[in-house]
């Protein structure tokens, strides 16, 4: 009996090639599109998460001046070497100081070059910014206080410019600068912000300082705190004393900023999170358009299936026969299209996420809450008007206009 | 199926309402009939004299408002839903005036449709379908769809599904209301066919005397009761239409 209704439901479909296809159309584009559209919101959000651990959670970025729109703001003195030893001085709790002085130079090997950014630091760097030695070593007492050209390269370096040979101890020329490879940084992959981060070349500050911008200003000082010291106390400690040493009074406001990368974090992690639920919100209403369309296949098809219901109950058809064929019917349908739509989704977001450089995270509550909430659609109703039709008088249900 | 002394069909005062209270009107005032195994009869009267009522509850189509109605000496009217779907299932036959087939369903499927529900295997299924199908002059049409069959081809499909689970009666209403005179005339010969070999019990509905002169027993309704039973048509002059 089973196997009957099986076939009448399959027959049923058949016959309604239109009906059934846009049935099926409807249910794969609301299940697709939620799928896909949270596949990638999660992605993002995920790509965000993974990038800030990745940068530490414990990291203070000092700048002078007061960044209020792009560029850094103008007439606010730079940091100086006191300042970075002031703070590593004075202030408790600190894993790490960084001043960072940066320039730009085409670097050369051989015949190869590559355009690079050359950052001059203290061994800090690599504390406070996570990076470890792949191979070779951190700068020396002697290089740091000298001013040496030794470099520390990224990935990137040394797969632009030394292909398969070791890069350590190699010679590398920065504009018109020598300088000797001592290390090599384990690779990062891209930042939050899209740039490659082993595209860098890491010198001693003073090398930076005198070879390349000619002065002494620090304009950057990264600072990391150490796990489980507050960040906000140490913000709050770091700020005082930099009013004090750049004499602000206490009208003045401040002219250098102090940004917390655990505030950048959950902001960071709330707009995507907020953009996944707005994406969520947008592909919601397309589940709901499909539901809206295959409800009207349905009503508008409920006069010819009452009819049918009522043929077959006339050549005697039992009530629950009917309704188990078209229960089956709309289950096959709504399944069917649903199966196809998590298909479509899951290729279609992992195409997106692909082309976008963020991870693939499928959600599987969202999976399986847009399947059923469409083959929930299909069912209702595909079924219901079948359920009044077979509750009828045969002939009535015959008769139906 | 009925015992010789039992009628197959016998109606006991039965009457049919539509509305309630005031509004109430009766399309059967009362109806005392009783139909024999293998006779063939026709039902005629003027529309609204409830012969289509009257052949709808006789079909356990429709139930009766009040009365007794024994269907091979068993008591019918107090049947619940899936009894009478059960009498329908293995006892009864419809052809009615729209044809009411499925469409886009081929007539195979149409014809197999009765059987399925009676849970017979597909080879069985397919070879009596088939059989059916050629029975009504209509071998080589199996894979027709109704759009593509004419009116005539169309009831002869529903004949088709009708007979094919050799059903103890074959209720016809205005089967050659749809038709040309010509089609009508086949459609009779072919009920005359299966009343006559089949031993097929067939009650139809008409409003045509000339359909109705195929049958043994003409029954008039007028106003929702019998008013005149015709009987014993010369066989010899149907006999000679079905030539």
């Amino acid at each position: 009996m089973i196997w009957n209704t099986f076939i009448l439901a399959l027959r049923g479909i058949r016959r309604n090639v239109l009906r059934s296809v846009l049935t099926i159309l409807g249910i794969i584009i609301g299940v697709a599109a939620v799928i896909t559209l949270v596949t990638i919101g999660n992605g993002t959000t995920a790509q965000v998460t993974q990038q800030i651990a990745a940068m530490g959670t414990n990291v203070l970025l000092i700048t002078p001046g007061q960044r209020r729109g792009p560029g850094r703001a103008s007439g606010a003195p730079s940091f100086s070497a006191k300042d970075v030893q002031a703070i590593e001085q004075q202030i408790n709790d600190l894993a790490g100081v960084a001043p960072a002085v940066s320039a730009a130079a085409v670097a050369v090997v051989g015949n190869q070059n590559w355009n690079t950014g050359i950052t001059g630091t203290t061994n800090d760097f690599f504390t406070v910014r996570n990076w470890t030695i792949k191979a070779g070593r951190t700068f020396n007492e002697n290089e740091m206080s000298a001013g040496r050209t030794v470099c520390v390269v990224g990935e990137t370096i040394r797969e632009n410019l030394f292909g398969d040979t070791d890069p350590l101890g190699q010679k590398l020329r920065l504009g018109k600068v020598s300088c000797q490879i001592v290390g090599l940084l384990k690779a990062k992959g891209n930042s939050s912000m899209g740039n490659d981060q082993d595209d860098c070349v890491i010198m001693p500050m003073k090398a930076v300082q005198r070879r390349f911008t000619g002065d002494k200003d620090i304009p950057f000082i990264q600072v990391a705190v150490k796990d489980g010291a507050s960040t906000t106390a140490a913000s709050a400690a770091i700020q005082s004393l930099l009013r004090k040493r750049r004499h602000l009074s206490d009208n003045e406001e401040d002219n250098f900023r102090i940004m917390d990368t655990k505030e950048l974090a959950t902001m960071l992690t709330a707009t995507t999170k907020t953009m996944t639920a707005l994406l969520g919100a947008v592909a919601a209403v397309s589940l709901l358009v499909g539901g809206i369309g295959i409800m009207n296949i349905m009503l508008v098809s409920v006069t010819e299936r009452t009819r049918e219901i009522g043929i077959r109950l006339a050549i005697g058809a039992y009530e629950h026969e009917v309704l188990l064929q078209f229960l089956v019917e709309s289950v096959v349908l709504s399944s069917f299209g649903g199966i196809f739509g998590i298909i479509l989704a899951l290729a279609a977001s992992f195409g997106a996420t692909k082309i976008l450089a963020i991870p693939f995270a499928p959600d599987i509550s969202i999976i399986v809450i847009a399947f059923f909430f469409s083959a929930a659609v299909g069912v209702v109703f595909g079924y219901f008007p079948a359920l009044k039709a077979a509750r009828m008088d045969p002939i009535d249900a015959l008769r139906h206009e | 199926m009925a015992e010789k002394r039992h009628p197959l069909i016998s109606l006991a005062r039965v009457t049919k309402a539509y509305g309630s209270n005031e509004a109430r009107i009766f399309a059967l005032r009362g109806i005392d009939l009783s139909i024999e195994s293998g006779e063939f009869i026709s039902v005629m009267g003027p529309s609204g004299s409830g012969k289509s009522t009257c052949m709808n509850i006789l079909g356990c189509l429709d139930t009766p408002t009040s009365g007794r109605y024994k269907f091979g000496g068993v008591e019918v009217s107090h049947m619940r839903r899936k009894q009478l779907a059960t009498l329908r299932r293995f006892y009864l036959g419809f052809v009615f005036q729209g044809f009411n087939l499925l469409n886009r369903t081929t007539a195979m499927e149409n014809v197999e449709l009765p059987l399925i529900y009676r849970g017979m295997p597909p080879k069985e299924r397919k070879t009596l379908a088939r059989k059916a199908l050629e029975q009504v002059g209509l071998a080589g049409r199996e894979a027709h769809t109704p759009g593509e069959l004419s009116g005539g081809q169309q009831q002869r499909v529903a004949i088709a599904r009708a007979i094919a689970t050799t059903p103890s009666v074959l209720f016809a209403d205005e089967p050659t209301g749809n038709l040309d005179t010509a089609r009508s005339h086949e459609i009779m010969a072919l009920l005359r066919q299966l009343n006559r070999e089949q031993k097929i019990t067939v009650v139809m509905v008409t409003h045509e005397s000339e359909m109705a002169a195929y049958s043994d027993r003409i029954i008039h309704f007028v106003d929702g009761q019998v008013a005149d039973v015709e009987n014993g048509h010369a066989p010899a002059a149907k006999g000679g239409r079905d030539q």
